[in-house]
């Protein structure tokens, strides 16, 4: 079972196509960490100048990422249509007689998907209307920006989950476990936030301790199992994720955590003095939580690429056996992912319950942002600021979703449609060429290597 | 730079000092039978636990004081894990363990059951029994699809999915057409359309199986989801009341005391669960399918060599395990319940966790799958008699064992050599 | 190919016999070209059709379910069954026939043996009781003795003999000249993916090495007499298991002293690899002590050892020595990231990292397009040259190079053994471990020969060849000086087993 011996195993060796694809990866992920602020002097300073031509490949790679990730959106859209189209049965029996008036069946099709993804785009970005009416004095400024506020709301917390995973599968380790470690993290903040009685700014702050420290403690779990016996993080990391989930439902209805004036499944809200502040007023819901998470992105970016630990990380996580010979410790080292993992995850729960999501504990309070957080870190290329950029489309999906269910009727789980066909899509890249035509260019495929089996 | 120092040994050489694992194991059995004896034996009562042989309080039962019921069995217990201790011979440990396990739950039963509230000292075992056999259903069913998939050398987490569309296009299409065999072979067929996109996409675009099974369950709980609320929800009556299986008694069968009435008078689906369990674990120990599965989840290189189309084999087994899923989500909807949202709630994932837990055997899986059914009952039967003991904790059983298990403190669990590795010939 | 016939294929490493014979297996698809057996043109579809062919053919790995019996593995594609569309296995005549098979040839195996517990030579024997129970008439042997022992490399070629005798063919794919001279009736030399030459067992090693080699291969290394110094690295009765628990190096004393090269030779699998792991505190030593200056270091950690002064070239670059996705300069500094200047504290200082990288690209020749050039795109010398530019670049008192110069070209070859000489002039204690007798013997002021987890013998440079290969074919030092006088063409298998030329 040791990493020796597995990785000695003759059925290991990658086909060269998708040793072709990992190179490529590479170059990708060179060329983008050059378009980082922070990486740019690292390259920039000593090196010759790269060519014109270099310039060029560079781009078209990166430009190939996004191509499929942009054609991947589309995909996912079209199908969205097609799900809305035959869920409707006003729509659908239009097609019954689609051709004797085919106008009817594309007409009726085309006003419910416009509009519903309209409602989409308004939810999340811009409404015209509201724009419209703060032009003419009907409504006040706050309106044009709600949409933005309630997508960086959405956005925060996933970025915390998404740095989470991507962190983990750079040092070679999947972490399914973002979700139990967020929950572990929201309980501590939660119990920090309503239980010491702190002055404002220092209650926020060990709030924020708090779940990052029970995040951390939920991530060292499986790391060092996997550390001590081998056993695998994917296993250990589901598992834990139950475990978290049923503890935080018993201890919701626990004696001073459960809110006394209610008989249902809610703890008392967390105080006022350990709430991230909002950063537009009181009615716009975009809180703090959103900076943090810039900064958050900002560090793991340092941390990977810039420090000493990142490079043991990485060097982990590419080659484990030629880490291991140049000193580097293998086990700590996957100890060390999987309590920086959970920290993140942790600090992503915070985010749930000090922010303007919920203010209290319930048994769904971390939603899915631990699942949403392994898409996030896929779409985001497993990269810092990409895995952010991921965050912002989910997190716009998820506010646009909202508005679409209550002026569309459409459900919100179509938004879970779209994000889980965006990741399928961009993971086999050859399928998106393939149903575009596009030439067999060689885009950024996902590490598809990374977690070897159990 | 750190504080923390691990050794650099990623899997400790084996030590087979005095403290072996067996011993290990007598050890930690030797505490539980004596927490057992001493605060199981404290805590109960005088009062009798009876343990009825029928579906209340009624008719003929096994009954025991409680304090002394609790104490003789935690003793034995106490017995078990100090026989391994001393060292017993190899062959005798699962016996000599499982007589312990089963020892130390019977005192905290002793315990549980005399101090209920008055009136309610007895636990009615034909519900248990029964109750344990439904709940492990989907587990039993969600464990061979992964036993199917896994075997042949795909990493199976989608079994959540599989499920779930299984259950809903059940419901669907049953309701659609009234008729309980359709439904079947529609929840067939939606548990097979997740296993193919896993295929397609594991197999022939090479995408990282886990992620894949990830991303599949979201993408289930979003359709069934989203479909539920536009269609279900709209209109209950045509698209979400599916007829159900009705009870089908075995002759013989039903007449065997408690067994009989817990087990033979009803659900077709656990008939078949069952039975799919015993076919799967012939098939794939006796017949060539078996022995070309198991080949191509260990060694694809030398199935290749052999002439074993080890692709083919894979495609077909992964749907066959979407096969088996589907019926498993059909078991909710076409038997006992209508379709609700996210209706399977984490049942996937607790069979991934009795795969593991039974070793990727199918007889394994389904003696895990009934041992956490089994919890899962007891913390319904628990929490009737207002128990102390939080049926949550009762809940997180199977999670806690299964990393016990992965963690090599119950022996060593060990996953097909290829699960998980796409082949690429060449 | 005639029936009953012995026809190797000899060529070095990559030449493309393998390949060839993956073809010919069916395993791989020609571009072009056809394959004819008893005249006519065969089309090979897989595996099955040139098992239908009468093609059968043991891989260099075992192509073996290790947790299957021997007669699972054996029926494994051709079961025999039951119980029509169930098909259920009939075990009983699986195993039938996998004794009667046994013993026919004399290849006597347990059908009811589990692969993972059984020895090397006997999982290779089960393979080729797998080729025949399926009627072949053509067996193809890849590498067979690469794995063997020389006691279980006799045994293999009595097996092939008889295998001779009831009429089978055989194709023996070999780099070894000893036992093609041994064994075969005619032998087709391979160089590059093209067929150089055939010749009859009767031709001279130097004969057929030069076809293989394509040129004459004498590589001398220029040196001065060393100087050696006070003993750096001392080993005592070090024990050491391999991945399986099974005893790899067995009690091993060995010195090395300053401003000298000791040279460890040895058919490969011969703990040498363990041996040079437990110094290096990648493995645990199970007894014995290894001190670096009089001070003990087994038990440290790798890190600590690499800090103490060691450098250290692991004998398999791609896995141990690199890690392919990083750049030059980020694998120059793999073993030195967090050290000044290079990283101090947490931070990493990219541009002291890209200074150096820079020099020691020039000092080392190493043709990249670029430090940020990930390592992977480099030829194998380049990258070979990485590794030696990292660990030569700081002070040592005890440099380690497992096979230096595996899968390297010539010119890179000279220049790091040139590198490895310059390294002992300067007073570092080097230990050069290689299966290549020819660089040992140019390269070692001290040659200590490896055999079975011992060193069997510590000879000078001087020492002639055949001597030093009957050494490490297991023969005691006195008996082998003795028989080297008279013995100059004797089977000693891998003696002189080929240097790579091209890359692996």
């Amino acid at each position: 079972m040791s990493e020796r011996q597995r990785s000695g195993s003759p059925d290991k060796d990658p086909a060269s196509e998708a040793q072709a694809a990992q190179d490529s990866l590479g170059n990708t992920e060179r060329a983008e960490d050059a378009t980082t602020p922070e990486a740019a002097p690292a390259t920039g300073g000593t090196e010759p100048k790269p060519t014109l031509g270099r310039l060029f490949l560079e781009n078209l790679w990166a430009a190939n990422t996004v191509t499929v990730t942009v054609l991947s959106l589309v995909l996912a859209i079209v199908v969205g249509a097609i799900l809305m189209i035959i869920s409707d049965p006003d729509v659908l029996s239009t097609y019954s007689y689609i051709t004797a008036r085919p106008s009817d069946a594309l007409n009726s099709s085309w006003t419910l998907v416009s509009e519903a993804y309209a409602n989409l785009f308004k939810g999340a970005i811009f409404d015209p209307e509201a724009f419209s009416g703060w032009l003419d004095g009907s409504n006040g400024w706050q309106a044009v920006l709600a949409p933005i506020s309630e997508t960086l709301t959405y956005t925060a917390p996933l970025v915390f989950t998404g740095l989470s995973v991507a962190l983990a599968f750079r040092g070679g380790l999947f972490n399914i476990g973002a979700q139990g470690q967020a929950t572990i993290g929201v309980v501590l903040a939660a119990l920090a936030g309503f239980l010491l009685p702190l002055p404002p700014g220092l209650h926020l702050l060990v709030a924020l301790l708090a779940g990052a420290l029970g995040g951390a403690i939920w991530g060292f779990i499986p790391g060092i199992l996997k550390a001590r016996t081998g056993a695998h993080e994917v296993i250990n990391t589901i598992m834990l994720n139950y475990i978290a989930t049923y503890f935080l439902t018993w201890l919701i209805v626990q004696n001073g955590v459960q809110d006394p004036n209610r008989t249902d499944a809610i703890s008392r809200p967390v105080d006022p003095s350990a709430q991230l502040p909002r950063l537009l007023g009181d009615n716009l819901r975009v809180h703090a939580g959103i900076l943090l998470a810039v900064l958050a992105t900002w560090a793991v970016a340092w941390l990977l690429n810039r420090s000493t630990l990142g490079f043991e990380l990485r060097a982990v996580g590419a080659n484990p056996d030629a880490a291991r010979t140049a000193g580097i410790s293998v086990t700590r080292t996957y100890v060390l992912i999987m309590v920086f993992a959970g920290l993140l995850a942790g600090l992503g729960g915070s985010n749930m319950v000090l922010g303007s999501t919920a203010s209290a504990l319930t048994p769904l309070v971390v939603a899915q942002i631990g699942f949403d957080g392994i898409l996030v870190a896929l779409l985001g290329r497993v990269k810092p600021w990409g895995v952010a950029l991921a965050a912002l489309l989910f997190g716009a999906l998820q506010a646009g979703g909202n508005r679409m269910q209550s002026y569309s009727g459409i459900s919100l789980e179509l938004v879970t449609v779209l994000q889980a066909l965006i990741v399928i899509f961009i993971a086999a890249p050859a399928l998106v060429k393939a149903i575009f035509q596009l030439r067999a260019a060689r885009a950024a495929r996902l590490q598809t290597s990374l977690a070897k089996g159990w | 730079m750190s504080t923390m120092a691990v050794p650099d040994v990623a899997v400790a050489p084996v030590d087979e000092g005095f403290w072996n694992r067996n011993r290990k194991v007598g050890l930690v059995l030797l505490a539980l039978g004596l927490i057992a004896a001493v605060l199981f034996g404290a805590l109960a009562t005088d009062q009798r636990a009876r343990f009825t042989l029928s579906e209340d309080a009624a008719g003929a039962a096994l009954e025991i004081n409680g304090t002394f019921g609790a104490i003789l069995f935690g003793v034995v217990a106490l017995a078990a894990g100090a026989a391994l201790l001393a060292g017993l011979p190899k062959r005798w440990f699962l016996t000599v363990l499982g007589v312990g396990l089963v020892a130390f739950v019977f005192s905290f039963l002793c315990w549980q059951v005399s101090a209920a509230p008055a009136g309610q000292n007895f636990m009615p075992l034909v519900n248990i029994i029964r109750g344990t056999f439904i709940l492990a259903l989907p587990l039993i069913f969600g464990a061979l699809a992964g036993v199917l998939c896994e075997r042949s050398g795909v990493v199976n987490v989608a079994i959540e999915g599989q499920l779930l569309m299984g259950a809903f296009s059940g419901a669907l299409f049953g309701s659609i057409s009234g008729n309980v065999w359709v439904g079947l072979v529609a929840a067939a067929i939606g548990g097979a359309f997740i296993s193919l996109l896993l295929a397609i996409f594991s197999i022939r675009y090479l995408v990282d199986q886990v992620v894949m099974g990830i991303v599949l369950n979201l993408l289930a709980v979003g359709v069934t989801g989203f479909l539920y609320e536009r269609l279900m929800q709209t209109n209950t009556e045509r698209y979400n009341s599916a007829p159900r299986f009705s009870n089908w008694e075995i002759p013989l069968l039903k007449d065997i005391p408690v067994i009989g009435p817990a087990l033979f008078r009803g659900n077709i689906f656990l008939y078949l669960g069952l039975l799919l369990v015993l076919v799967i674990h012939i098939a794939l120990f006796r017949t060539r399918w078996g022995l070309r599965t198991r080949s191509v989840g260990e060694h694809p290189t030398a199935a290749d060599t052999l002439g074993v189309r080890v692709l083919g084999l894979r495609y077909r087994n992964v749907l066959l395990a979407g096969v088996v899923a589907g019926i498993g989500g059909a078991s909710y909807t076409l038997a006992l319940y209508s379709f609700t949202k996210n209706m399977i709630g984490g049942k996937g994932f607790i069979a991934l966790a009795a795969l593991i837990f039974g070793r990727w055997n199918p007889t394994g899986a389904l003696l895990a799958a009934l041992f956490f059914g089994f919890a899962d009952q007891l913390a319904t039967y628990l929490s009737t008699i207002n128990s102390v003991i939080p049926s949550q904790f009762l809940a997180m059983l199977p999670y806690l064992a299964t990393i016990l298990a992965v963690a090599g403190l119950v022996g060593r669990v060990r996953a097909p050599a290829a699960d998980g590795k796409p082949y690429v010939k060449g | 190919m005639e029936p009953g016939e012995i026809h190797a294929l000899l060529g070095e490493n990559g030449a493309g016999k393998s390949t060839l014979m993956n073809v010919l297996y069916g395993l791989y698809q020609p571009d072009e070209g056809e394959i004819l057996v008893d005249g006519e043109p065969l089309k090979l579809r897989g595996p099955s059709d040139a098992i239908g062919a009468g093609i059968g053919m043991v891989h260099q790995h075992f192509m073996l379910v290790p947790v299957f019996t021997v007669a699972e593995n054996i029926m494994l594609g051709a079961e025999q069954v039951r119980g029509g569309i169930a098909g259920f296995l009939d075990r009983r005549r699986a195993r039938r026939e996998v004794t009667e098979v046994s013993e026919r040839y004399g290849l006597r195996i347990d059908p009811d043996a589990v692969i993972e517990d059984l020895p090397v030579g006997i999982q290779q024997r089960v393979e080729i009781v797998k080729a025949l129970t399926r009627d072949v008439d053509l067996l193809i042997l890849d590498e067979p003795t690469a794995v063997l022992t020389p006691q279980e490399t006799e045994e293999l070629l009595t097996v092939m003999r008889s295998l001779k005798a009831a009429g089978k063919s055989i194709v023996f794919i070999t780099h070894k000249l000893g036992e093609v001279k041994a064994i075969a009736d005619r032998i087709t030399v391979i160089r590059r993916g093209k067929v150089v030459g055939t010749a009859s067992p009767e031709a001279s090693r130097d004969e057929l090495a030069a076809l293989m080699v394509g040129r004459s291969v004498r590589l001398t290394v220029e040196k001065a007499p060393a100087t050696p110094g006070r003993p750096v690295l001392e080993v005592s009765g070090l024990v050491v298991d391999d991945d399986r628990q099974v005893r790899a190096v067995d009690g091993v004393d060995l010195t090395v002293h300053a401003g000298e090269v000791l040279g460890v030779a040895g058919v490969q699998g011969n703990g040498q690899t363990e041996l040079i792991e437990a110094i290096m505190g990648l493995r645990p030593a199970l007894a014995g002590s290894v001190t670096l200056d009089g001070e003990r270091i087994d038990g440290w950690s790798t890190k600590k050892v690499l800090r103490a002064g060691v450098g250290y070239v692991p004998e398999d670059r791609s896995v141990d020595g690199l890690v392919k996705e990083f750049s030059v300069a980020e694998n120059l500094v793999l073993d030195m990231y967090d050290r000044p200047p290079f990283g101090g504290g947490l931070a990493l200082r990219p541009d002291a990292i890209a200074e150096s990288a820079k020099e020691r690209i020039a000092q080392f020749d190493v043709r990249t397009p670029s430090a940020e050039a990930p390592v992977g795109t480099l030829s194998g010398g380049n990258q070979q040259k990485v590794i030696v530019a990292r660990e030569l670049s700081r002070p040592l008192k005890l440099f380690i190079a497992a096979q230096p110069t595996r899968g390297v070209d010539v010119g890179s070859i000279e220049f790091i053994h040139g590198r490895v000489i310059h390294e002992r002039d300067v007073g570092t204690a080097v230990l050069v471990v290689s299966s290549e007798l020819d660089e040992v013997i140019g390269l070692a002021d001290r040659i200590a020969v490896m055999y079975r987890g011992r060193i069997i013998g510590v000879v000078g440079p001087d020492t002639p060849r055949e001597q030093i290969g009957l050494l490490m074919a297991g023969v005691s030092p006195e008996v082998a000086a003795e028989q080297a006088g008279d013995a100059s063409e004797s089977g000693t298998a891998s003696a002189d087993a080929p240097r790579n030329e091209d890359e692996a």
